[in-house]
């Protein structure tokens, strides 16, 4: 008998300027509009926010991360409490990763061997091996909608064999992950591809990984402190050979300017934890910029932090009062996270509305004007990259 | 402002305020507390979430102590602390010190007090206190007094000093009351000082009720700084001497067994600074005193929920955050890690309806700020419900039901 599969993309609209498309996903808990930015919400929360003002914010799909989960509260008391979605009480889709990112870049003692990778957990201190196999089994537990696979992640800054070795890796444990899922049926497992900035690499791996029938596509090893120029080289040699008809999905991306800049380059779904993050330290996005409210000069700037943004927080506080309640209390927080928040998912659904009604190029244009006070300050590498899909910004 | 008195029923007054606020349409029916805030907002929640609550007691509590040093800002605002907030539609009712927060002793003068901001120590005059409740525009404030009295120790020329500072400090702020614009809606409240002291406390009482007040608070009488036993004799022995058409409001009580002995002994409104102190400990107030429940279930439950253990403080701030009591269970606690049960059977407050214990245990033990906001909204919840519950004892005569109820944790140890 068959079911319907655990994902399926439908193409609304594609720019016929550039690579971008806006699609609807549809995927177990409920559809998602893409390009969709997905928040982070590490800990099985979202940092200070309820589910409820999550769903009302039209967030269809946020992130839950597996280190962390599987160390605590653990993968059984989770698959007990029926789930991730069941123990945070969140009703539409998560994506989960595989744990592999956290392992390098939390952790002090790790190595890395075919079996998996081997580390000190920070909370007892046991030594641990992470394989692909494990990988899996917790993101069963965790049941979430979209799977990572267990990569052999390696820093973008890194060069030499070691980026080969890792990008080999890392197709080796894809096999290993999609024999361990053990439920296909239910939970869409995601290929990570690597190679690091090596453009040879790269598309060797996008071969090999390509050759798989998986549901959809990572674009992993970038955003990690390398040359914005090299960032987006990598990025739109993906997209020109991942297939059409699956989602791509760019980890680690959040900053404004990047997610117009790689929809325009043909992904799909991005994850970053900045605008939660950077929303606890009382930074609240706007269109151009940022304010850092915790600064003097906004202690009786009386407006919202957005005046166009329809958000709880602007439909009812002032700059001056979320500067003042910084000092205070949590509450602070929680009002700049939902700004933040909005302002991300609010960005995507026009850049979405203008890819369907064939103005994204104009929709890019205007929004680098905003961003930046004049053309001279647009980042090159942005520039450089619009130019690649037929965007010449003035 | 009027207040009208339904039943007196063992020492308990309950009846209902009306005509309340600038508008005139609010009311609040008591035995009641308010909403306590922390710079004009409910701790850890936003108005949304503050919004799940039903019941919400229609007065809010602002403190002077968190909102002083905003008060160049106020002034340049315009338009008072509530809008300056963005706070829904509620009466204000200004207060000197933050309830949950203690403060270092040993800065009042004759002619001031001091509260003390993030950046530090804030000296008031008279002068300088009104001026902020010009610029908070409550409408019921009290007036600037002098409650240092709790220490053990406190000789009686200082109780004498507080009493008279106080009626001092009264009538400054009439006069200044009077010739204000924007506090000529708001309702003054004396404050009746006297620390342990009874003669000191009715000569407080008898020569601030001789004042043009519209209600009084009870100030000194925090717990910690006397037996209950001797704060509901002293609270009779005032009340006797205050107006019956005044409401009086008790500051810095907020156990649920005291708050029922102060209400015997003739206390109106009480501050819910408690159910925010029991949430910065991790606990979540679980007390049984519903009138409906078989009396025998709801001591097993509340035997088995809680860990009879003080638990330690760890990192919490100390002063605000207190001794876990007998009404709360410590959600750290690992009993609590695969317990899928909500926080309180029947309760019907935002974490109960969506959350369960396991996952309030592992946002707590993880540091996450949802923990907060999930217990807040409980504790604020069941204590909201403590409150009705205690009004509708009241006019049902079953005052001795609901008491049992209360004590039955204490004779459970």
């Amino acid at each position: 008998m068959a079911t319907a599969p655990p994902l399926a993309l439908q193409i609304v609209a594609e720019c016929p300027i550039t690579k971008a498309r806006a699609c609807s996903l549809a995927l177990p808990h409920c559809v998602v509009n893409t390009p969709v930015f997905m928040p982070v919400g590490t800990q099985g929360t979202l940092k200070g926010i309820t589910v409820d003002q999550l769903e009302d914010l039209g967030c269809q799909i946020c992130l839950g991360n597996t280190y962390h989960l599987g160390m605590r509260p653990g993968p059984e008391l989770i698959e007990e409490a029926n789930g991730l979605h069941g123990f945070m009480n969140w009703k539409r889709n998560l994506l989960t990763d595989s744990g592999g990112f956290q392992m390098v870049s939390l952790v002090e003692l790790s190595e890395v061997t075919e079996e998996g990778v081997k580390f000190c957990s920070p909370y007892d201190g046991r030594e641990t091996l992470l394989t692909p196999e494990q990988s899996i089994a917790i993101q069963n537990s965790l049941g979430s909608d979209i799977m990572m696979q267990l990569d052999d992640v390696v820093s973008s800054t890194v060069t030499g064999p070691r980026v080969e070795e890792a990008m080999k890796r890392s197709v080796r444990w894809l096999d290993r992950c999609i024999a361990a899922n053990k439920n296909p049926e239910r939970q869409n497992l995601f290929a990570i591809i690597q190679g690091g900035l090596n453009a040879e690499l790269r598309k060797a791996c996008l071969d090999e990984m390509i050759k798989r029938d998986v549901p959809g596509f990572a674009i992993g090893g970038l955003s990690g402190g390398e040359e914005k120029d090299d960032f987006w080289r990598m990025v739109t040699l993906s997209t020109d050979h991942l297939p059409r008809e699956k989602p791509r999905y760019l980890m680690g991306v959040g900053y404004a300017v990047d997610l117009v800049v790689c929809v325009a380059l043909g992904c799909d779904m991005f994850d970053c934890v900045f605008p939660t993050r950077t929303a606890r330290f009382g930074s609240a996005l706007v269109p151009w910029g940022s304010l850092q409210l915790k600064q003097k000069q906004f202690a009786k700037d009386f407006q919202p932090i957005d005046p166009d943004c329809q958000c709880a927080t602007c439909r009812r506080h002032s700059r001056a009062y979320l500067h003042a309640l910084f000092k205070c209390d949590t509450a602070a927080m929680h009002h700049i996270t939902i700004h933040n928040i909005s302002y991300q998912l609010t960005l995507m659904r026009a850049v979405r509305q203008s890819i369907i009604d064939k103005c994204f190029p104009e929709y890019v244009k205007s929004f680098m004007r905003r961003m930046f006070p004049s053309p001279e300050q647009y980042p090159k590498w942005a520039v450089d990259a619009l130019a690649s899909v037929n965007i010449k910004l003035d | 402002m009027k207040l009208e008195l339904s039943r007196i029923v063992q020492g308990c007054r309950l009846g209902v305020l009306t005509g309340l606020g600038k508008t005139g349409t609010h009311s609040l029916e008591f035995p009641a507390c308010v909403l306590y805030t922390r710079c004009a907002s409910v701790p850890h929640l936003t108005q949304d979430t503050l919004r799940t609550l039903g019941g919400l007691p229609a007065v809010t509590q602002l403190t002077t102590a968190t909102l002083a040093e905003h008060q160049e800002v106020l002034e340049e605002f315009k338009e008072g602390a509530r809008r300056f907030a963005g706070l829904h539609d509620t009466v204000l009712f200004s207060s000197l010190h933050d309830p949950a927060a203690s403060y270092p002793t040993g800065h009042v003068t004759n002619k001031t007090v001091s509260v003390w901001g993030s950046g530090g120590r804030i000296e008031l005059t008279v002068d300088r206190y009104m001026a902020l409740q010009a610029a908070i525009q409550p409408d019921w404030y009290q007036s600037m007094s002098d409650g240092e009295t709790w220490q053990q120790n406190t000789s009686r020329k200082r109780v004498r000093k507080a009493v008279d500072r106080t009626l001092n400090h009264l009538d400054e702020c009439l006069l200044l009351h009077q010739k204000s614009q924007a506090l000529k809606q708001a309702e003054i409240f004396g404050v009746v000082e006297g620390g342990d002291i009874q003669e000191e406390r009715l000569r407080s009482a008898r020569e601030t009720a001789k004042r043009p007040v519209g209600g009084f608070v009870l100030d000194g009488f925090q717990s910690g700084a006397m037996e209950q036993g001797m704060r509901s004799q002293l609270i009779a022995a005032v009340v006797a001497e205050l107006p019956p058409d005044k409401p009086r409001v008790l500051q810095g009580v907020g156990c649920p067994d005291e708050v029922v002995a102060c209400v015997e002994a003739g206390v109106d409104l009480f501050e819910s600074f408690f159910p925010y102190q029991v949430t910065e400990r991790g606990c979540a107030l679980c007390f049984d005193f519903s009138l409906e429940s078989d009396p025998e279930s709801a001591v097993l439950e509340s035997n088995e929920d809680r860990p009879m253990r003080e638990r330690e403080n760890g990192a919490d701030s100390p002063e605000i955050v207190g001794k876990m009591t007998r009404f709360e269970m410590d959600l750290r606690d690992a009993r609590y890690r695969d317990d899928f049960r909500p926080l309180v059977a029947g309760c019907d407050c935002y974490c109960c309806r969506n959350h369960q214990r396991a996952y309030v245990h592992h946002l707590l033990v993880t540091n996450e700020l949802l923990a907060g906001v999930l217990l807040m909204l409980h504790n604020l919840a069941h204590y909201l419900v403590f409150f009705s519950t205690l009004r509708q004892a009241l006019s049902q005569d079953r005052l001795v039901d609901f008491k049992r109820k209360i004590l039955q944790v204490q004779i459970n140890e």
